[in-house]
């Protein structure tokens, strides 16, 4: 996957012990953008018990309904993003209802076929109607940057808005998660979708309601990745999202603080390996760090063994 | 009814329906041959031949992973290309030694089979110890990985020995020397050996492992282990190293496609084996459906020949495959579909059982 | 008698999270012997069989098969060693046939290798046909020999009950757990499935241990009971002791 535009230098390199800093909260910023796709990955897998390949496909939909409100309709930033989000959800909710609602019954493999599926499918209309050229993205907070330590380090302010956003999401999230009575209700479906029934939890709104959240995080997500790198162009989703499902997987599938920190952890070993090691083999390197956490913790960072039923 | 005949009768079936799969392509082979010879052939559709057999091949290869032993894996372009750029190298290398081409396309198509199948092996570890959604995503991280490792590698060779030398080219070859794989441009200068007969073969063998391997001790428990994991493990099958036989072997096969695919053209990038040739070998299985043989090598045949053949398709085309896909499992998993397909199973069970009857 | 049993558990215990779900469970099962396994819904029956086979690894206890611990082993080596299973929510191979999943029974006797499968040598063609004739053999006792091209999804309930136990046989036990045999059969066929199990104990030479919530059943069959309550040995005997016993009676019943 051909990155067209190469990757604007967020932050200013000047002090000698300042640079592995500034790689690192780089580092940071691009982890928070995958801990917020991982959630989406995370939630939805916790409840509807399916790997939603489609996810980084809606991301790259919320791009370019991002891009042509800022550019085309010259929208105000907070339009554009609030448009994203609710095209996104929209989106997420009718994807779920069109074509995994029918496999809920149906075998994982089944499911992952239409998932891999409608993943392509969206990204193949994209290239029909938008055309697979990118378009540059201009970064809703513009290219400035923070100046620190009498202008040795520097932080592109993108970089601070995305950690800040990361964070408040992770935070209301949990707060919904544990205190809400939809928050419970999606506990219930992750636990055991019949017995939720039994209960009088209404499972098939409640796993629409998880993938609106998700698709509505996938749009936020969106904006601030191509606000760091700033194309859009059909395939531009599924990079991110096969790494943001890695976070998943890294942090521990189905939890929340898991996809956070496997976020963060991925994002910081992508751009350490890049400046250190070699920005071509960092992909390589990333998917090498998935394959070596399964093989030691399969269950990940924060993730529970989980006992089938005989 | 005596033992012997019920015996005769069940191998009678399974017989049938095999023989079938290898008539067909000798059939196909026959005809087309016959176009060859009498040059009755367009020479578009003539260069299409050597790759339909090694995309036959694949899929043959993934429907043995998907559809026989149930684990998805979205990396079988990743094994086409490990046994595509071996084979490459190696014919290169031996080119000088080994005249012969049709020998040395023998000896180059085993070797990549087996570089393939060890990389199998690898990525077997980790995943398969793990249920679920995970092969899938492991498979398709190691073709991404498998990709971008050969897209830095240089590799060469003159009369002082082979050059070796990774992100940059650094490679110092005299003038006699010859580049082998450079980088993101791949292969090229390759001698064009496969032939289409070669392909054939290849797709008789592939099905004879295939459906032997399905017949046998192992084949079963590769299909109980997808079926019942616990009720495999309670009979004594070892489910892991089961699903490893199937992936090792599958990801075998489709190295060796891809050693006959990379030796039909002069020139070959890494590029070619992207995340895309995994879902389009996906949908030549999922269309031919799941397990089915005989389905799989007439779906990839006519799924890679019609686009080729209406370029202006071109643009619906990837469109039309992803629908394929949702739509064949929407349909297959269809409450009223299902139903309809049990019907019909016991009615065909009842009525075996009143002939017996009689 | 002074032989070692077939099957020695002391003090089993399993807990799941907090709770534990079986504790210092007992029982002593001797060759050639019909044991039954009794008790409430929720007593912890089918937990029992799942750690006797580490589907469940259990938290304390010993599992002795023939005098050997087994407590290490993993689900497949339990199976070498000679413990077979059925499953109450039946567990067979839906897609493949019925004699397939005879023969998938037999997956560990059957010695020739991948290679020699594939190449089709004198060793596979000789080893399979032997196979087959057992797998034939062995449905006829089910009489389900008629079925056996049949994918065994697309047999009746009591059929694929039969054939589950059929496919337990084929590993070659010595100790046979099954885990309510008798669910959803109608009184003759429970009759005769009675019959079926006296016959293959006898012909088969095996130990058996089941649960079952028939109480006919199991009074007519086993020559003892187990009754398990709340995770533990609540009484063991003879049918007639049990049927007498106030405590059981009182856990069936359930009351002060």
């Amino acid at each position: 996957m051909a990155e067209a535009v190469k990757q604007p230098l967020p932050v200013l390199v000047i002090g000698g012990s300042m640079v592995f800093l500034s790689y690192l909260i780089t580092g940071i910023g691009l982890g928070s953008v995958y801990a917020i796709i991982a959630l989406g990955y995370s939630m939805v897998y916790g409840i509807a018990k399916m790997l939603n390949f489609a996810h980084g496909d809606v991301i790259m939909i919320g791009a370019y309904v991002a891009f042509f409100a800022l550019s085309r309709y010259n929208l105000p930033a907070v339009a554009a993003v609030l448009l994203a989000i609710a095209v996104c959800t929209t989106l997420g909710v009718l994807i779920e209802r069109l074509a995994y609602k029918p496999l809920r019954q149906a075998t994982s493999l089944s499911v992952l076929i239409t998932a891999i599926g409608v993943s392509y499918f969206l990204q193949n209309m994209a290239q029909l109607l938008w055309s697979s050229s990118p378009k540059i993205f201009s970064s809703i907070v513009g290219n400035r940057s923070l100046t620190l330590f009498d202008g040795k380090m520097s932080i592109a302010y993108i970089n601070i808005l995305t950690i800040i956003t990361c964070i408040v999401i992770m935070i209301v999230l949990t707060l919904f998660i544990n205190n809400t009575k939809i928050g419970r209700a999606m506990r219930a479906c992750s636990e055991d979708k019949d017995a939720a029934k039994l209960m009088g939890i209404n499972v098939n709104k409640t796993i629409s309601i998880t993938f609106a959240i998700g698709s509505g995080l996938a749009a936020i997500a969106s904006v601030l990745l191509c606000s760091t790198y700033p194309s859009v162009y059909p395939t531009l989703g599924s990079m991110p999202g096969i790494k943001a499902f890695t976070a998943a997987v890294f942090g521990g599938i189905g939890s929340i603080p898991g996809a956070f920190v496997g976020g963060l952890l991925l994002g910081i070993i992508e751009n350490l390996s890049k400046a250190y090691i070699s920005t071509q083999l960092s992909d390589a390197i990333v998917f090498a760090v998935l394959i070596i956490v399964l093989l030691i913790k399969p269950t990940g960072i924060l993730g529970k063994k989980v006992n089938e039923k005989v | 009814m005596k033992k012997s005949n019920l015996l005769n009768k069940l191998f009678d079936k399974q017989h049938k329906k095999q023989t079938v799969s290898y008539l067909i392509v000798i059939f196909a082979y026959v005809i087309l041959e016959a176009l060859l010879k009498t040059g009755n052939i367009s020479s578009l559709f003539k260069n299409l031949l050597v790759p339909c057999t090694c995309y036959i091949v694949a899929a043959l290869a993934l429907n043995l992973c998907v559809g026989l032993s149930g684990e998805l894996s979205l990396g079988h372009a990743g094994f086409m290309s490990i046994g595509a750029f071996t084979a490459v190298c190696l014919s290169g290398l031996l080119a000088g030694t080994l005249t012969n081409a049709v020998l040395r396309l023998v000896i180059v198509i085993i070797i990549g089979a087996a570089v393939s199948a060890f990389f199998g092996f690898l990525i077997g570890i980790p995943v398969l110890k793990l249920q679920g959604d995970y092969l899938a995503i492991v498979t398709l991280a190691f073709c991404q990985i498998i990709v971008s490792l050969i897209n830095n590698v240089y590799f060469g060779f003159d009369e002082k020995g082979l050059q070796f030398s990774f992100i940059e080219n650094k490679l110092n070859l005299s003038s006699s020397g010859k580049i082998l794989i450079g980088g993101p441009i791949g292969a090229s200068g390759t001698q064009r050996i496969s032939t289409f007969t070669v392909g054939i073969v290849l797709i008789i063998i592939s099905l004879i492992v295939i459906y032997n391997l399905m017949d046998s001790r192992n084949g079963r428990a590769i299909m109980a282990a997808r079926d019942n994991r616990i009720a495999a493990l309670s009979v004594g099958i070892d489910v892991t190293r089961t699903k490893m036989l199937a992936f090792v072997i599958s990801a075998a096969l489709a190295g060796a496609a891809g050693a006959l695919y990379g030796l039909n053209f002069s020139t070959l990038t890494p590029a070619k084996f992207g995340f895309n040739q995994s879902i389009l070998l996906l949908v030549y299985v999922v269309l031919g459906g799941l397990g089915n043989i005989t389905g799989t090598i007439i779906s990839a045949s006519v799924l890679y020949v019609l686009p080729e053949l209406l370029r202006s398709f071109e643009s619906y085309r990837m469109i039309i495959y992803s629908l394929v896909l949702i739509g064949i499992m929407l349909i297959s998993n269809n409450k009223f579909f299902k139903e309809k397909l049990a019907e019909l199973k016991t009615r065909r069970f009842n009525r075996t059982h009143s002939k017996e009857a009689e | 008698m002074n032989e070692t049993p077939v099957l020695q558990v002391k003090d089993l215990g399993i807990d799941f999270g907090g709770l534990t779900a079986v504790n210092k469970f007992n029982i002593t099962v001797r060759k050639h012997q019909i044991v039954g396994l009794i008790g409430p819904n929720g007593a912890g029956k089918t937990t029992v069989f799942n750690m006797l086979t580490k589907v469940y690894d259990p938290s304390r206890g010993t599992i002795e098969l023939n005098g050997q611990q087994i407590n290490k082993l993993s689900t497949v080596e339990v199976n070498k060693a000679g413990i077979a299973r059925t499953f109450q929510n039946i567990r067979l191979f839906d897609n493949l046939s019925v004699i397939d999943n005879v023969l998938i029974g037999m997956h560990n006797s059957i010695k020739y290798n991948t290679f020699e499968g594939i190449i089709r040598n004198r060793r596979f063609r000789e080893q399979e046909k032997e196979a087959y004739q057992k797998a034939i053999d062995l449905l006829s006792i089910f009489k389900l020999q008629d079925l056996m091209d049949h994918p065994a999804s697309s047999l009746p309930y009591g059929a694929q009950r039969r054939l589950e136990i059929c496919r337990a046989l084929a590993t070659n036990p010595s100790l046979l757990l099954l885990d309510e045999p008798a669910a959803g059969m109608n009184p003759s066929e429970t009759a005769e499935l009675m019959n079926t199990i006296k016959d293959i104990r006898d012909h088969f030479d095996i130990a058996i241990l089941l649960i079952e919530h028939d109480m006919k059943f199991v009074m007519g069959i086993c020559e003892e009971i187990t009754v398990l309550n709340y995770g533990t040995t609540l009484a063991f005997g003879a049918p007639e002791e049990i049927q007498n016993n106030p405590e059981v009676i009182k856990a069936y019943l359930g009351g002060a």
